[in-house]
């Protein structure tokens, strides 16, 4: 396998209601993405595009719809793994590269949430079992709130402990120029916020969002050509697992352990723990950064609510955890903020995150998203 | 660059509304097929996996771990441990509602509370919001409300309830 680099990225506010249209939001991304790498759109070779549903954009077939953003006479593809996609995206740009076919590849990942009506939650009512599940009325809220309860329960943990994720988020977010919920909030302010789906209130959920981003991924040579600061994906993995979550335990994330057990293995990371040294965990809502870390292996079952506590993922502690603010903090436009979590990682390794810079030096960063029906996780190992 | 509009600048921009026209009618398969003629008889269908003795509900008619043929129908207890509860104040459309909907995952018998993966159901379950948010109810040992008038369908139960 070739060794493969990242040397560009870009993305646009995440904002609800965007007036640019899902190609003109592709083609911003892609056009600052390209800028920071110092290349032009004909220099790339092969284009991944990453969207989640077609629903929400209110078309069929959105690679092709969203190629126009770069990728015309090129070769393109395009992944989809439910919110898995963004990491996906950066995932797929790097075998492109890794497998020798192609030298400079231009990774792109859109959504557009806000056209949907009445509310992109209907979207989602088509990914449920269309004879087993879907005639008792599901909205997609309730599958996160079951598995938080359910983690709640096993572990003793409680709310006031969760809320502390979208706190920090929030307030990471401050330090984020494109983020859409930046806010100095309280555990008081999430416990006192509309109930949804009980346990899940709304500050424990990311909001609809639109927007895009990009990546240029590409090979040694040309990194080592183009920067001096280069930053290489050591490691991914990705696993699906089955969809008879009601038949499964649902306290902890088996689907993302296996992911996490191959980026980890390529990495050469024997203990998660102490080797990484910031992460960017998936989080939807916010008991599922909890559930991400100890997927990751880097808290163990239960014990994530603790370390936070602890002030360990604080921005300033030993293992930052979503310094970007998050699906949370920063908007969840959902493929977007996939490969926004894979750039936010890109950015803190070769120390141009600006104020969201963390505050140790860091070698070792993790990016990981999840998606479909609690099936599909995505993870991405970077280094400097 | 980006425009972000609030509510009412959308109105200063043209926008179109489209209302997509799809019907589907999906064939059950086999597997789910039996289950739910189960349903419509009273009984809770599963399909079981002889090497690994996994027990599939709803059924399936391959074992997904050992990737074979499942070789067996079998009547599981239409009573079980709810795992986890919760209750929703939303609709599907996300509209708000007054009387909350309580739903959860039910894990049925035979199985045994260390089982990573067992018989399980997604339904509804008949108790009262301060049962689901004191958390009382999770671990509770319920069984299931049959209706009497059944077509084959999952809302042929109308919900799980404790005994």
């Amino acid at each position: 396998m070739r060794k493969v680099g990242v040397i560009g990225a870009g993305l646009t506010l995440f904002r609800r209601r965007m007036l640019e249209t899902p190609q003109e939001l592709a083609y911003i991304a892609a056009s600052r993405a390209l800028d920071e790498a110092g290349l032009e759109l004909k220099d790339i070779d092969c284009v991944v595009i990453g969207s989640a549903p077609d629903a929400f954009d209110g078309v069929h077939m959105k690679g092709e719809y969203l190629a126009k953003a770069g990728g015309e006479k090129k070769m393109v593809s395009r992944v989809y793994v439910g919110g898995a996609t963004g990491v996906m995206t950066a995932i797929s740009a790097w075998y492109h590269v890794a497998s020798g076919l192609c030298e400079k590849v231009l990774a792109i990942a859109e959504e557009k949430m806000s056209p949907a009506r009445p509310h992109p939650q209907s979207v989602f009512k088509y990914i449920w079992d269309p004879i087993t599940e879907k005639p008792l009325n599901p909205n997609l809220i309730w599958i996160f709130a079951m598995e938080m309860h359910r983690y709640m329960a096993k572990y003793g943990i409680r709310k006031e402990e969760i809320a502390l994720v979208s706190v920090k988020n929030k307030r990471n977010a401050m330090n984020n120029p494109y983020a859409q919920l930046p806010g100095n909030i309280t555990v008081d302010d999430v416990l006192k916020s509309e109930v949804l789906v009980w346990p899940v209130q709304l500050l424990d959920v990311s909001p609809t969002s639109d927007g895009a981003a990009a990546m240029v991924v590409a090979t040694e040579d040309v990194v080592r050509r183009y920067t001096d600061t280069p930053v290489w994906i050591e490691g991914v993995g990705w696993t699906l697992d089955n969809t008879s979550w009601p038949g499964r335990e649902l306290a902890y994330p088996r689907y993302l352990e296996n992911a996490a057990r191959m980026a980890y293995k390529m990495a050469k990371i024997e203990r998660p723990y102490k080797e990484i040294d910031v992460v960017e965990p998936y989080d939807p809502f916010d008991y599922k950064e909890l559930h991400h870390l100890e997927g990751l292996m880097i808290a163990k079952k239960g014990e994530a609510p603790t370390l936070l506590k602890e002030g360990v993922f604080d921005i300033d502690g030993d293992i930052p955890s979503s310094p970007s603010g998050g699906l949370l903090g920063v908007g969840n436009p959902i493929a977007a903020a996939g490969l926004m979590k894979t750039i936010s990682i890109y950015w803190q390794l070769k120390g141009i995150a600006g104020k969201m810079q963390v505050k140790k030096p860091v070698h070792t960063g993790v990016a990981q998203a999840w998606g479909d029906l609690m099936q599909a996780s995505t993870v991405i190992v970077m280094r400097n | 660059m980006e425009n972000p509009l609030k509510e009412e600048e959308l109105k200063d921009h043209i926008t179109i509304s489209y209302k997509p026209f799809a019907k589907y009618e999906y064939s059950a398969g086999q597997a789910i097929s039996k289950y739910l003629e189960g349903l419509k008889e009273g009984k809770i269908i599963g399909r079981k996996c002889n090497k690994c003795g996994r027990v599939y509900v709803p059924p399936k008619m391959y074992c997904e771990d050992c990737f074979r043929p499942t070789d067996e129908w079998v009547e599981v207890k239409d009573e079980g441990i709810v795992e986890t509860a919760v209750a929703s104040f939303i609709s599907w459309t996300r509209e708000k509602i007054e009387e909350p909907e309580i739903v959860g995952t039910i894990r049925l018998f035979p199985s045994k509370e260390n089982d990573y993966v067992f018989p399980g159901v997604f339904h509804r379950i008949c108790c009262s919001y301060e049962e689901v948010k004191n958390m009382s109810i999770i671990g509770k040992r319920v069984k299931a409300v049959w209706k009497s008038q059944r077509k084959g369908d999952v809302n042929d139960i109308e919900c799980f309830k404790v005994i």
